[in-house]
Formats: C-alpha cells, structure tokens, sequence
C-alpha cells in the first residue's frame, strides 16, 4: 500500500517535472525573441528583449500608458500607433478601433506582443506622464468630510501640468484592502509651483483610496502617484466663464482660478459653488482673495438648506438654481463644471435650458 | 491481428469516430465551445483545426504513456490526473511552435488554442481509447478520426447559426437554447449514418 502511494507519487512528480522541464526548454528555443529595438516618435530608441506585450515594455520603461484594466484588452485606453512590426490586427483589438483608427496604425499596446524590431508613436501628452514618489506635507480638514492633502515631490522633483489635468495616486495594500488600486484626483494648487501638488479629497465611506488617505496615511510618509492626465482645462477663448463645483469639485477650478491670476487673464468669470448646509462651505477666504485679485471675476456661495443658527444670507437652494436665476442668456459663456454625476448632469440640463450648446460646456464627472 | 487486419481495423475505427460514433453528436462531449465559438464560421474552422492536431497528437502521447508507464506499475487509475497533465503541457507547447513559427495561424486560432485544454472531448477521447483497448495505430485512426468528426459538427453548426442570424427566434430561444435544439437535430441526423459501417 505505501508502496503504491510511493510510485505513483514518484511517477506523477516525475512526468510532472518531465514536463515542466520540456516547458522551459522549449520556452527557450521557441520565445526567445532576442533583442528587439524599440523606436517611439523618432526620437528615443532603447532596446529590449523580445517576448513581451508592448504595454509592459512600455512602462518598465517609465513610459506610461492609460490602462484602466490592467493589460487584459478590456478597456481600450492603451491606444498608440504601431508604423512597423506589429504583425496583423488581432480579433481582441477589433472590437475598440474604429476604421479611421485602424488606417492610421492604432494600435492596443496590451494585445501587441513585441517580436521584433518596433516603430511606435506615443502621443506627446502621454509622454510627460511620469511616476512620481512625494512626501506627505501636509492633511488639512476643510470639512467634516473633506480634505486637503499637500505632497512635496521627491522623485522626480518637479511637475509640469495644464490647470484642470488630474494624477493618479496610488493606495498601496493596507489592512482593509489587498490589492493595489489607483484612484483619479484633481490637482488643486497653484500650477506655478512645480514641486508640489495639492488635492482635495471627500470621504466616501467604505471607499478603498478615500479610506486609507483619511485614516491611515500621515505627514512625512511616502507615497506613490502619476500623472498628469485629463483634458479638462481652460479654453482660449474669450467668452464668459460659469464654473459649478460641489465639495471636492472645488479641486480644478481652484487651480484654474490661480492660472487665471498667474497669466492675468481678465475674462469675466462667475463661480457658483454649492453646499447643504454652511459649514459645508470652505477655502471662502481664499475666493474672496480672488475676487479682489482677478479682473472680473464673483465668487457665489450656494447652500442648499442653511440651518437656523448659521444666519446665512447669501443664495440657496441647489446650486443649479441659483445658476438659472442668475443667469438670463448662456449662449454666449462657456461652463466648467466638476462634481457629483447627479450635479453635473443637472447642471448640463439647465444650461441646455438656458442656450448653451454642448461644445461650451467642459467637465470632469468623478463618480 | 495481423498487419493489414490493424490497418482496416483502424480505418473503421476512423470513419466510424468521424461518422457513426460522432463524439460531439453521440456522446455530447466539447458542448461548451461547440456552443460557445460556433456563431461563425470562420472561427469556428480555426477551432476545429485545433481541435483536430490537439486530439490526435495527445492520444498517441497519452497512449504512450498508458501502455509504456502506467500499467507496468499499475496505476491506472492515475490515468484522468495524467492525462490531464499532458493534454495541457502539450497545448501550451503546440501554442508556444505556432506562436513562433506561424503568427497567421496564432492569430487565426487566437483564445481557442489554450481553450482546448479544458475541452471534454480531448480528454474523452483519451479515455476512450483507454477503455477500448485500442492498439496505438487504432488510437491514431480514432483520435483523427474523433478530431474530424468534432470539426465537421462545429463547422456545420456554425454555418447553420450564420443563417439563423437573419431569422426571427422567439425570445426565449435566441443564442444557446436554439443551439441546442439544433445540435439535437443534429444527432437525430447523424444516427442514420448507423449501420453505414458494419461491427462499428
């Protein structure tokens, strides 16, 4: 009997590891790609060894590409243009490239294997997207439920980034989570001081980023983020600004704001900045600065139900309301919003009311 | 049995597998991508074609391996976990040579080939064999012969799916409920091959 167990425990290992062995030799023979050359944008050149997804290639390079799934080819981000040595369109990219994407080279990065020698061409936004390792500096509480958190950078020591954009920060695994997982905020200081970045983070209960940044994360720690990323900025143009933030949607409009002084851009500007209830309200100080600092620019406060005692007398009701009693014709203002979904998607419902075509209303909608 | 008895022996194991003992149609095994990858044609051959090299490579292999180590010590029992080994260290191997030497062919294939891993049939088929008794050129008649009768089944599956496309299904029947039904028509049709081969 033990005999037996002994043989077929033998014989089970053995053409087990028989096997395995056979993997890896043949994995020798057969992936080994040698060196492969990598070209992006005509300009850098580094060389690799074959066998990998382009997308990993990628960022052991430090060159970061958006991938929201994690290089499984379920998300469709990680798009850039492959000119040489991708072989044909796999069936796994077909469904998130459209005809004109396909002419022009578009590529997955997560679903092109490297095997040979690459031409590729990143898109210049994406190319000063950078990790970057900062020092805590400082947690201040603007609300019961909001934060302000200030990161010095350490590695690499400066950021350069348009007034709006957002990083990425990085939770690591602590006790209520087990994996890593980045979340999107939005840069809030002033986009002039380049080794540091500021972010406006509400708690959101049983939130995994939210949770650890409120509860565990301290002054003087290290953490991890990159960036910069997003579209959401200021347009050229010189028509009259709306901005409509809640709570944490403050974050790009104040660093908007502070681009708006640093340039002198004398652009007539209203900002309509809803709460429930008074002390909801924060960084009030700071608006007023701006009021008298910038050329045209009003700072109106909205809250929704003050309570008896906070003798509150400016506007209430939603903020949207007070956009619609303020403003009459809208068609000629362009909108920035940023905050809860349901704010935003009431406020695009009223500034369609009120004249205003989609191609002037920007936002960052943060679920 | 003598040379050329084992070598029409195992062409009527062949045709009957392909045919007569049809291993999807008969004994229901590989439903899952049968079901799965049969909504074209075109992907369902590249399966088929996988289908086909995977089953009649891994029932020589697995032949071997039966006749040659298992049943000297007595272990054959050891068969379902050995061959299940096999079958998946061969598939990875066979992807890895294609991947290499074929990238159309990889491309063609695509998810389907480490997807054969976990299909019945492949394991049935090694099984069968098994319980069979078949000598090694019978087991290479059999698994080619099961491999062409599965590709056969999904081929026309597939085609018969392609033209249901167009047609209107009631609700509740639409994806694999019709299919279903349709590979159980299938089967009725495939036993008027019996008696087709005689002693099959």
């Amino acid at each position: 009997m033990v005999f037996t167990v002994l043989i077929s425990v033998g014989v089970v290992s053995l053409i087990g590891a028989g096997l395995a062995a056979l993997m890896v030799v043949s994995e020798h023979f057969f992936a080994d790609y040698g060196p492969c050359r990598i070209t992006v944008n005509d300009e850098r050149e580094f060389t690799i060894e074959g066998g990998r997804d382009l997308l990993s290639v990628l960022s052991g390079e430090k060159l970061f590409i958006p991938s929201a799934c994690g290089g499984r080819g379920a998300c469709g981000l990680c798009k850039l243009k492959v000119f040489e040595g991708a072989g044909p369109l796999l069936p796994t990219e077909e469904p998130y490239l459209d005809k004109d994407e396909r002419e022009s080279n578009v590529r997955l990065a997560c679903q092109v294997k490297v095997r040979n020698n690459l031409k590729i061409e990143i898109p210049q936004e994406l190319l000063a997207i950078r990790e970057y390792t900062c020092t805590c500096a400082d947690i201040k509480d603007l609300t019961h439920d909001i934060k302000q958190f200030r990161f010095e950078l350490v590695e690499p020591e400066s950021i350069d980034y348009v007034p709006g954009q957002y990083i990425q920060l990085l939770t690591p695994v602590y006790e209520k989570s087990s994996e890593e997982v980045h979340r999107a905020y939005s840069i809030s200081s002033d986009s002039e001081e380049k080794d540091a970045v500021e972010l406006i983070i509400r708690l959101v209960p049983g939130g995994i980023c939210t949770t650890w940044c409120f509860e565990y994360l301290k002054v003087s720690d290290q953490i991890k983020m990159n960036g910069p990323y997003g579209d959401f900025r200021l347009s050229d143009s010189d028509a009259p600004i709306v901005f409509i933030a809640g709570g944490s949607g403050m974050a790009p409009i104040k660093c908007i704001l502070h681009y708006m002084k640093n340039t002198g851009n004398k652009r007539k500007a209203t900002y309509y900045f809803g709460a429930n209830v008074v002390k909801e309200l924060f960084l009030i100080d700071l608006m007023r600065d701006f009021e008298s600092e910038l050329t045209d620019f009003q700072f109106v406060p909205v809250v929704a139900e003050p309570e008896q005692d906070e003798n509150w007398d400016g506007e209430t009701g939603l903020v949207t309301e007070a956009v619609q009693r303020d403003l009459k014709n809208a068609s000629e203002c362009e909108a920035y919003l940023c905050g809860s979904p349901g704010m935003i998607d009431a406020a695009i419902k009223i500034l369609h009311e009120l004249g205003m075509n989609d191609d002037s209303i920007f936002y960052d909608k943060f679920a | 049995m003598n040379g050329t008895a084992q070598i029409s022996y195992a062409f009527v194991v062949f045709i009957s597998a392909i045919f007569t003992q049809n291993i999807l149609l008969s004994y229901f095994l590989g439903l899952c991508p049968f079901i799965g990858v049969s909504r074209e044609v075109k992907t369902s051959f590249g399966l088929g074609i996988a289908v086909i090299f995977v089953m009649t490579t891994t029932c020589m292999l697995n032949w071997l391996v039966y006749h040659y180590v298992l049943m000297p010590l007595g272990l054959e029992f050891f068969r379902f976990i050995l061959f299940i080994i096999i079958i998946a260290a061969f598939v990875q191997l066979v992807e890895m040579v294609i991947e290499r030497y074929s990238p159309f062919m990889y491309q063609r294939l695509g998810v389907f080939l480490p997807l054969i891993t976990v299909n019945c049939a492949i394991l049935g088929a090694s099984l069968f064999m098994v319980i069979r008794d078949y000598s090694f050129l019978v087991t290479v008649g059999f698994g080619l012969g099961s491999g062409i009768g599965w590709f056969l089944a999904i081929i026309a599956m597939a085609g018969i799916r392609q033209k249901l496309a167009n047609e209107r299904i009631p609700r509740g029947l639409q994806g694999p409920g019709i299919t279903l039904i349709i590979a159980g028509l299938m089967a009725l049709a495939f036993i008027g091959f019996t008696g087709v081969l005689q002693g099959s």
